[in-house]
């Protein structure tokens, strides 16, 4: 009974689980599928990131990807499905309908179980964003089939040709990988940012399949009305996840006065400035700025890490930065066993030596150009 | 009026260590707390029961015999009545289950009295999937309304809710019917203290427990591990990198030349980096 939301994972299945036998009804169920997020006019980056990993997970498996695009007449919906060609998809569903001009979860639902049921794919991915998290919740429980979410990591089991989803538990002290037997598609979600992005090939040979499809609802039917919509002032927001250099802070600051010396070097280095949980709790700075399991996930070329103890919690949100720079006074701060370079010192002493470093190399550079 | 509060009690993550050779969770010690986000849910639910009288709350959760002290946690902050649904038969379900088992404890619930408005939390801090609520509002046919940052406006004559819900890029306002269910954003408000009053009313009122007949299980197959399309099949610590940092040297040395050290390392192995920083530096 103390066995619930996989939160205590049932580990006596884990050893010898045998190769399942699909349901032979469910062998029909062919294709990875990328849901297509977009808002005013761009799609959101979590759908790239999805294609390039469906492609691999296509590719295993030898199905075709598809991306899934629902969006209002004058949206730019059919765009959205060329780009996803240039992402790696083979073909796009598109579902265009005045009623998805702004996102609802009642029609959103409809569509997306509705051509679910018409082309059943094997494999559903979702960006992990409030948009898709809630529709995913909706979709999966239409559909009574598994959602793993806010995966780390996709692969096929070979043995049982499954979706093989890896996400962190209890706050990220581990890791589970997640299989969904006998039941389709099999459904997952995962984060913006932990996905590497793919490069786009713009293939002019190529054309894309655009599979149109229509919703078959109307505004009457709908209950939940949007009044309106408050864009968030993205002028002062901070950008972490696509920052190329990141300069964070953590409670061995000590104080938020101290906290300044991090935002000093990040003005050098035009950075931007991240942060530890307890930072962001302090109220030192804006919760967009927390890095992590609870915050945001980074991966720039340059991560700076001034007092941060390296918590679990904190390394997913930022271990795949290309190089990272760790200041901790402690040495067996466990940060410095996954930093490409340690310095154990003050970091109240480091972070002005750095930060005068970098301004006069600048300035050199500058000068010699 | 009549709220449901979903909670769930939790192991406090904060606190949980991993056996370093098994890879197992180390509970000893580790204390249970309701989860931190349905408290969030809770405190809205009995902010509306401030403001509208005649409003009850019934706080609700599916989980082992020692979750008691969760509802009784949650009487103590002010609810009305608490129901523990427990039986083996749940053990080891997914959300799909989870939810499965909720929406039919709900439904119970609403044989005695109607349900106006369901509230959980954003997620949980064990599990973390943030997927029972959208399930039990979908196998209830209820509105269903994520990360609300506020409710501004309940009309019971017209059942009518405007509320502001979090958004990619923004806050949507929206407005629709009740029954719905709820579940809040962080920040959004800040649990109460608990009066002395509800403490001493929270240790001896009666729970209401119920097995998965009482809670109204139609189809057994539809629960515990039985009813859960996802199994675990691996449980692992997440590896750590074999390679450590590597030190710059720091003995007898200044800042300065610790600094400059740094920068002459990171930028002979990694030139690109260089280039990179001079562009942003601009
Ligand atoms: C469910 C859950 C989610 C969480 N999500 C996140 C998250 O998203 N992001 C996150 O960051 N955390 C998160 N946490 C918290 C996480 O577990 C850690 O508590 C947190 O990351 C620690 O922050 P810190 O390293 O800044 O502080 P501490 O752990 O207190 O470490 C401070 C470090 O500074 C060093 N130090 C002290 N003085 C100096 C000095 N003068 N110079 C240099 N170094 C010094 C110390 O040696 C120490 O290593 C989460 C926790 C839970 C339970
Ligand atoms: N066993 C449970 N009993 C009651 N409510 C639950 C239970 N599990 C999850 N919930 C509710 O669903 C929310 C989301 O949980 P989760 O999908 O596990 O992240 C929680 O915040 C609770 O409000």
């Amino acid at each position: 009974m103390s066995e619930q939301n996989q939160s205590i994972p049932p580990v006596k299945k884990a050893a010898g689980r045998k190769k399942v036998e699909l349901d032979p009804r469910l062998i029909a169920y062919k294709g990875v599928w990328v849901f297509i997020e977009h808002e005013r006019g761009e799609v959101h980056s979590v759908s790239w990131e999805l294609l390039g990993e469906g492609r691999k997970l296509a590719d295993m498996l030898g199905v075709e990807l598809a991306g899934v695009v629902m969006a209002a007449p004058g949206e730019s919906g059919a765009r959205f499905c060329q780009e996803a060609g240039f992402y790696g998809a083979d073909l796009c569903y598109l579902i265009e309908d005045p009623v998805l001009s702004d996102y609802r979860n009642e029609p959103f639902t409809k569509g997306l179980t509705d051509l679910v049921n018409q082309y059943q794919p094997e494999i559903l991915l979702l960006g992990a964003t409030t948009l898709g998290r809630d529709l995913a919740g909706s979709v999966a429980t239409t559909l009574q089939t598994g959602l793993t979410a806010d995966c780390t990591g996709l692969t096929i089991d070979p043995e049982n040709r499954s979706l093989a989803a890896t996400r962190p538990t209890f706050g990220g002290s581990l890791l589970c990988t997640i299989l969904t037997l006998n039941y389709r598609p099999q459904m997952a979600t995962v984060r913006p940012r932990v996905m590497p992005t793919p490069i786009p090939a713009p293939d002019t040979h190529r054309t894309m399949r655009i599979i149109p499809h229509t919703l078959g609802m109307v505004e009457t039917d709908i209950i939940s009305k949007v009044l309106q919509f408050i864009p968030d002032n993205t002028q002062n927001k901070a950008q972490l996840p696509f920052a190329d250099i990141i300069v964070a802070g953590g409670r061995g600051l000590k104080n938020a006065d101290n906290f300044k010396l991090v935002w000093n070097l990040a003005k050098v280095l035009g950075a931007e400035v991240g942060a530890s949980r307890p930072v962001v709790q302090a109220g030192w700075v804006d919760t967009d700025r927390q890095v992590g399991q609870s915050g945001k996930t980074v991966r720039p070329k340059l991560y700076i890490a001034a007092g941060i103890s390296g918590a679990v919690q904190h390394r997913v949100g930022m271990e795949d930065s290309d190089v990272i720079i760790a200041i901790n006074n402690d040495p067996n701060a466990p940060i410095f066993d996954f930093a490409t370079y340690g310095i154990v010192g003050n970091a109240m002493q480091i972070l002005p030596a750095l930060t005068e470093a970098f301004r006069q190399n600048l300035a050199a550079a500058r000068l010699a150009s | 009026m009549h709220i449901v509060v979903c909670i769930k009690q939790v192991p406090d993550s904060s606190q949980i260590r991993v056996h370093p050779v098994t890879n197992t969770i180390m509970r000893q010690g580790v204390p249970a707390i309701i989860n931190p986000y349905d408290l969030l849910a809770l405190e809205e639910a009995l902010r509306l029961k401030d403001c509208i009288a005649g409003t009850t709350v019934t706080v609700l959760t599916m989980g082992p015999p020692q979750a008691e002290d969760a509802l009784r946690k949650a009487l103590s902050f002010g609810a009305d009545h608490a129901i523990l649904v427990t039986d083996r038969a749940f053990a080891g379900a997914d959300t799909l289950a989870t939810s499965y088992a909720i929406a039919a404890a709900i439904r119970q619930i609403e044989k005695k009295e109607p349900v106006d408005l369901v509230f959980a939390g954003k997620q949980t801090i064990d599990g973390d999937t943030a997927q029972v609520g959208p399930g039990v509002a979908k196998r209830l046919n209820l509105n269903l309304l994520t990360y609300v940052s506020k409710i501004a406006s309940l009309d019971l004559d017209k059942r009518e809710i405007i509320i502001h819900r979090r958004a990619e890029g923004g806050v949507q306002v929206i407005q629709t019917q009740i029954p719905c269910l709820i579940t809040m954003l962080e920040g959004s408000n800040e649990m109460r203290f608990a009066s002395m009053d509800n403490m001493f009313r929270a240790a001896r009122h009666p729970l209401q427990i119920w097995n998965k007949d009482a809670a109204g299980i139609e189809d057994p197959a539809k629960i515990g591990l039985k009813g859960s399309p996802t199994v675990v099949s691996k449980v692992f610590a997440p590896h750590a990198k074999t390679i450590k940092a590597e030190q710059i040297d720091v003995e007898r040395k200044t800042s300065k030349e610790i600094a400059t050290a740094m920068l002459s390392k990171l930028f002979r192995e990694h030139p690109k980096l260089h280039a990179e920083i001079a562009k942003l530096a601009g």
